[in-house]
């Protein structure tokens, strides 16, 4: 199996082999000739993002991808996506099924091997990537496994906090004249520790009225599998969520996470209640000119 | 061995226990308000302390050591109370416990025993063999005696009695007690008054039962002593004035040093009720000549214990000192309340302790009892990653559904193993969006998707968004296609022709 980069890399090397060996050349090249240091990006111009979009965004919110696509490049960098990847594995592995989530790691450690930094609008799969993905290559009982998973982990990072943290842009150039609220997802929040990171990137947005959310560090109740499973539960959940967003009187609801996100607006939307929900990218990517959709 | 720990075998599974729960607005309306007082008071006396991180680093370092050489340290507890004039017994299940602690009662000739708040006991069930055997036990802990004498269950295990209010207390005591004997003709519905009967209600039998039955919080390996920690004072009570004192501990409740518990006793109390310190605490060695109970008795517990040491990512959940933040951080435990895990130990911490005390046999739907949204982690003082062993348990529960016909079979396993091989295949992804915007089609309804067959328990109370005409790699495609047509772009024309390595890339994955 070959996995080829579509656009064009900085790295020479474009088609990777399953077979470790050569996989383990290929990725000592990549990272003793291009990989820079993280801390290195800051202020950097011309910085090559490698975005991966998660499984569903891909398919449900094809929107917030266009928009993460739009601020990286208003912001001079160049983005490149490369077309094999398909799922981190969270999904699986959350629910127990961790055999299953096994080829979806190796995937996604051989597609990223040599890219210089990936970009995720999802904080969910993340906190995957992050603090389960070293774990489990090392459950796999391959070494050449868990040195690919040490080596490109540090390079992933949830779409904010690439921004902020990374590049060191607090403002994006957006324009968003409307009511918004922020939902901090359970991820960002507890897992990739994100604090006022997103709302930094918010607070700079002109004509943007941002309204905190009430008891915002509660869970909206989806969980995955877990919506599913204990239907009811995540609908009392739900529904104080729900209100808290409601008694913001926001027209928008905004969060890192398009799963919590698309649990939100089912509710939401149920009630007639008007008040949309997107993406953060979605109304960074938003000017005066170029409204975003 | 039979592991039984409470009623658990019994209990419905967690989804329908809660479907009844949270239909019960009062109940709802105690969880909230509880917790939520709880949560803010622990946060607020937690924020006081720089070294929290600390703290929580080292309960956990000390509990990971101690569960390496549980072995030495037991016996160096068991040379130690031995040597002050203590009796240590060892109880391999809860039959074992039971049997002993009955049977020293009735060596003693007692008929009634008063109890400290002990959540071992609860574990072993042993105020229904007692009664059996006709012995009487008091429960003398203030919200234990309201669930005793209301003929309820604990709901929290720092707080029993979380989920019922002062108005429903007061029924069940103007039920039980002889509040004419005692004085109280006409019981008020104020928190003081109410604690003023149980006072009164209790104080008589301190005075008068010969036999005293308590857990402990901790076990001091180098001293052989016992601790208790306690807001009332009702536990000393226990502690000290009868002639015999069984305790019944379980065995991870060891701490190396007297020294360790400097730093559990910063954290206990802070984590349980958000105080500063706790108004009592009990430490005591076996017997003194001079003071307190004349006999005393250990039995420590194993009960399922030594079992989920031998499990390398369970193991932490013997990390747990019994402070309860993690009920009252959990969003699923604050709609739920206690009953519905069916479990002597409930919320996020019971969600992982349950199955695994009993070999996973009982408790199977408590792993997927959570959202896994991390606030039990972040609460927990000696930082037991309960959303980590959760995913390990489901992933023990998965292999053994996993390895039977009707399990393999499933839809959901199915769907999972169908799902993964999709996710391995960018070719069949293609086609698998193909299918599902086709799918959808005769669901569509104005924009959303608000009832399909096979997802009801999502759309039952929520919409789903439809799936748009094109997805991202689809909308990436275009963009760069049209951007190569257009001859703009210098990467393009570096780059090799993308429908060329497609077809590679298709012909690799046959």
């Amino acid at each position: 199996m070959k996995f080829q980069s579509v656009t064009c890399s900085v790295h020479p090397i474009t088609a990777i082999s399953r077979f470790p060996g050569r996989f383990l050349a290929v990725l000592t090249a990549a990272v003793s000739s291009c990989i820079l240091a993280p801390d290195s990006l800051s202020g950097v111009h011309g910085v090559l993002v490698s975005l991966f979009i998660a499984c569903y965004n891909d398919l449900l919110f094809p929107n917030t991808g266009r928009a993460v696509v739009t601020v990286l490049e208003r912001l001079g960098h160049t983005v490149e996506f490369r077309s094999a990847q398909t799922c981190c594995g969270q999904m699986h592995y959350n629910t127990g099924y961790i055999r299953e989530s096994q080829p979806l790691l190796r995937r996604f450690v051989e597609i990223f091997a040599d890219a210089q930094v990936i970009c995720v609008p999802s904080s969910s799969c993340v906190a995957m990537i992050r603090d389960h993905y070293p774990k489990l290559a090392r459950e796999m009982g391959d070494p050449k496994l868990v040195e690919a998973v040490d080596q490109v982990v540090p390079r992933v990072y949830e779409f904010t906090e690439f921004l902020v943290k990374k590049l060191g842009v607090e403002d994006v150039g957006a324009y968003y004249p409307h009511r918004v609220t922020y939902h901090p997802a359970c991820h960002s929040l507890r897992g990739l520790q994100l604090g006022d990171v997103p709302y930094r990137l918010l607070q700079r947005v002109r004509s943007l009225e941002l309204i905190d959310l009430p008891e915002k560090e509660e869970c909206c109740g989806f969980g995955g599998t877990f919506s599913i499973k204990n239907a009811d539960t995540s609908q009392a959940m739900l529904a104080d969520k729900v209100r808290t967003i409601l008694d913001t009187a926001a027209e928008l609801c905004v969060a890192t996470d398009n799963s919590c996100l698309m649990h939100i607006f089912g509710a939401l939307h149920r009630g007639r209640t008007g008040v949309k929900t997107a993406h953060i990218a979605e109304v960074l990517a938003s000017t005066e000119t170029e409204p975003f959709a | 061995m039979s592991v039984r720990v409470g009623k658990a075998a019994d209990a419905p599974p967690f989804p329908e226990a809660a479907r009844h729960a949270l239909e019960d607005s009062q109940l709802r309306h105690n969880m909230r308000h509880a917790t939520h007082v709880i949560r803010n008071k622990r946060n607020n006396i937690v924020g006081e302390l720089p070294d929290w991180p600390q703290l929580r680093a080292a309960g956990s370092q000390i509990k990971a050591h101690v569960m390496r050489y549980l072995d030495l340290y037991l016996e160096q507890f068991e040379r130690n109370v031995t040597r002050a004039g203590g009796h240590v017994h060892w109880a391999n299940d809860s039959d074992e416990a039971r049997r002993i602690i009955r049977e020293l009662v009735e060596q003693h000739g007692g008929k009634e025993v008063i109890k400290v708040k002990t959540m071992t006991s609860e574990e072993i069930e042993l105020n229904p063999e007692l009664a059996a055997h006709g012995i009487t036990p008091y429960e003398t802990d203030l919200a234990e005696l309201i669930i005793q004498l209301g003929d309820d269950f604990s709901s929290h295990f720092v707080v029993p009695a979380l989920h019922i209010n002062h108005l429903q207390i007061r029924q069940i005591f103007k039920r039980k007690m002889p509040l004419e004997q005692m004085g109280i003709p006409d019981l008020g519905e104020q928190p003081p008054e109410l604690a003023e009967a149980a006072r009164r209600y209790l104080r008589e039998k301190f005075l008068r039962v010969k036999v005293g039955v308590s857990g402990a919080n901790f076990a001091v390996a180098e001293t052989g002593s016992l601790v208790v920690v306690e807001s009332e004072g009702n536990g000393r009570m226990c502690l000290t004035l009868p002639d015999v004192l069984i305790s019944v501990v379980g065995i991870e409740k060891i701490v190396p040093t007297f020294q360790d518990l400097e730093v559990f006793f910063q954290m206990l109390a802070r984590s349980a009720t958000g105080e500063r310190m706790s108004p009592y605490v009990s430490v005591w060695t076996a017997v003194n000549p001079n003071d307190g109970p004349k006999e005393f008795h250990v039995v420590l517990l194993d009960n399922g214990r030594t079992r989920v040491l031998a499990d390398d990512e369970g193991k932490q959940a013997l990390h747990c000192i019994r402070c309860a933040a993690c009920l009252n951080a959990c969003p699923v435990y604050e709609r739920t309340g206690g009953h519905a895990y069916g479990a002597v130990y409930p919320g996020p911490i019971g969600a992982i302790l349950m199955p695994q005390l009993q070999a996973m046999e009982h408790s199977q739907s408590l792993p997927y009892a959570s959202s896994l949204c991390g606030a039990c982690y972040e609460a927990c003082p000696v930082k037991i990653n309960i959303p980590e062993v959760l995913i390990h348990l489901r992933s023990e529960l998965v292999q053994e559904k996993q390895s039977h016909i009707g399990g393999k079979l499933s839809r959901e396993n199915l769907g999972m193993k169908v799902m993964s091989k999709v996710f391995q295949s960018e070719w069949l992804l293609r086609r698998a969006h193909k299918l599902a915007r086709l799918g959808q089609g005769p669901f569509l309804d104005d924009g959303v998707v608000s009832s399909m067959p096979g997802l009801r328990a999502w759309t039952s109370s929520r919409d789903l968004p439809t799936i748009p005409k094109q997805s991202f790699r689809e909308w990436w495609r275009e963009r760069e296609k049209s951007s190569r047509s257009a001859g703009v772009s210098e990467a393009g024309a570096r780059r090799r022709d993308p429908e060329r390595s497609e077809g590679t890339r298709e012909r690799n994955h046959e």
